[in-house]
């Protein structure tokens, strides 16, 4: 079967833009991409958009133009964007259509996101209590990670450190100022271990890509972005996910557990046909950031343990083994939650194309992943290929 | 005493947590579903700590029904052994103290002291701990 190719790339930037609108920062990013792709907007035929807090995304229509194209609606936590993205790919796949677009955007509130219990099949003491946190669901898995695989404060510190130096660079980002690991250290603390430096910010942000079938692409003339595997994956047994009254009890507590993000990304390098050593860049859910450091392990990319040595020889810098994150991730750039996950995809189609200025990754990378989990229990991976 | 929800805690003096036990595959869950495919349970009301954080600002309300005035609380995951590892908030302990492993038991707290009839919730508190 022939690929699915990404041909045009759009991004409103990140970070809060009081005055416009959740919907218009992903109309922004759509007449972006349609631009980057040569293409007007009666040239695509169909859409599937993810918002969380935002707005119906089909009521984009009132702003690009009423062609009466079909445009779905996708309400899938921080997966709404991979969601999107898999869905565009398979109506291209199945010989549907042609050429679509991939569309997420939000705005949300300052401060903590707002989730309501009954949202999540949770009885209300539970929100009452004070348990609706998902901070504290983050602090708790990197507390029991830190003591069962010995990774140091100090780590995760570079993680944070290493995301707003990488962010200078994108001109997408929120926060493009270096900080230091001192200061990142010593932050105020929001839920040990964690400091402030350490957790991304709800935000806002727009982000558009056009898919097209490979026959599509070739008329079109521009680069050749291969989406290889897009998959979303739900959580396993005795997962520990955001959210969780209880845990189940394991006879062996000794080793990691199973997650979504473990699920969705072996299934996309078996799809792609490749393994982690094959990649030469990733975008890894970076949330807060230990997570970015749990997941380099979840996606298969380094063993649990091996962190703590990855980070301090900068094997994830730009210049390392593997980059990750090379646009500072959600601890630079924010958690808007419909536009995050498509912007990793945006930021992975840059490298591919060497378009990275002072943050491209050297030594023309050929191949991309990315990797996204949210609550309560959803991860979805991207594979891309030039 | 009243408790935050109803069927959370058993009527017993102390009381006990109330999982569910699937009446199939025998988990056990906490806390216990309504509908008819778990039997209630009565949980152990010792453990050990699997693992923690400190809840450093005030959730937002609602849903928290909490004090407006905001002390940081340990909040954790407790082990009770062969059933299940709930969520719960750790107590009379200082924040330094916490360690995974460490043995608790089950202790009851009001949600808002200065309330003039509080609603309790459930927590632990290191074995032994003066309440």
């Amino acid at each position: 079967m022939s690929d699915v190719c990404i041909v045009g790339i759009g991004i409103h930037p990140f970070g809060r833009t009081d005055g416009v609108s959740g919907l218009d920062q992903g109309v922004f990013a759509v007449r972006q991409a349609l631009g980057d792709a040569g293409l007007e907007w009666k040239d695509i035929q169909f859409a599937y958009g993810g918002s969380d807090a935002a707005g119906n995304p089909d009521t984009m229509v009132d702003r690009l133009g009423l062609t009466g194209m079909q445009f779905i609606n996708v309400r899938n936590g921080c997966a709404a964007g991979g969601s999107a993205l898999f869905s565009a790919q398979m109506a291209i796949k199945s010989g549907e259509f042609d050429i679509g677009l991939a569309v997420g955007f939000d705005k949300h509130p300052r401060g903590a996101f707002n989730a309501l219990p009954s949202e999540y099949n949770l009885p209300d003491w539970y929100g009452e209590a004070g348990y609706m946190v998902t901070t504290q669901f983050f602090a708790n898995k990197i507390t029991r990670y830190m003591h069962q695989f010995g990774i140091s404060h100090q780590t995760l510190g570079r993680v944070a450190e290493k995301a707003f130096r990488n962010a200078v660079h994108a001109p997408h980002a929120w926060r493009r100022e270096p900080v230091s690991l001192e200061t990142i250290l010593d932050g105020p603390i929001v839920s040990d271990p964690y400091t402030k430096y350490m957790f991304c910010s709800p935000a806002e942000g727009g982000v558009a890509l056009i898919l097209a079938s490979e026959k599509k692409a070739r008329e079109l003339g521009v680069p050749m972005i291969r989406l290889k595997a897009a998959t979303m994956r739900t959580r396993p047994p005795h997962s520990f996910e955001v959210f969780a009254p209880f845990v189940d009890v394991v006879e062996n507590d000794s080793g990691p557990r199973g997650t979504a993000s473990r699920i969705a990304s072996a299934d996309a390098f078996s799809l792609a046909g490749i393994g982690p050593d094959d990649i030469d860049v990733a975008q890894l859910q970076d949330t807060e950031a230990g997570a970015e450091i749990m997941h380099m392990a979840e996606n298969g990319f380094c063993n649990d343990g091996d962190q703590e040595q990855w980070l301090a020889e900068g094997r994830t810098e730009l210049d390392g083994k593997l980059p990750v994150n090379t646009d500072g991730g959600c601890l630079a750039c924010g958690e808007p939650i419909g536009a995050s996950g498509l912007r990793q995809v945006y930021e992975n189609v840059v490298q591919l194309r060497g378009d990275g200025g002072g943050r491209q990754v050297p030594g023309q990378p050929k191949t991309a992943y990315s990797h996204v989990y949210g609550a309560p229990g959803v991860s979805a991976v991207t594979i891309l290929e030039r | 005493m009243r408790a935050i929800a109803e069927g959370l805690f058993t009527d017993d003096k102390p009381p006990r947590l109330v999982g569910g036990r699937d009446k199939t595959s025998g988990r056990i869950v906490f806390p216990c579903p309504p509908g008819s495919d778990f039997d209630p349970v009565a949980l152990g009301s010792e453990g050990t700590l699997w693992s923690f954080t400190i809840q450093r600002f005030r959730p937002k309300s609602p849903p928290y029904a909490g004090p407006e005035d905001f002390q940081p609380w340990a909040v954790g995951y407790v082990e009770l052994p062969g059933e299940t590892i709930v969520e719960s908030r750790i107590v009379n302990v200082d924040f330094d103290a916490l360690s995974i492993g460490m043995p608790l038991e089950l202790t009851f707290i009001p949600l808002d002291p200065a309330a003039s009839e509080p609603v309790m919730i459930y927590a632990f508190q290191p074995k032994g701990a003066a309440a």
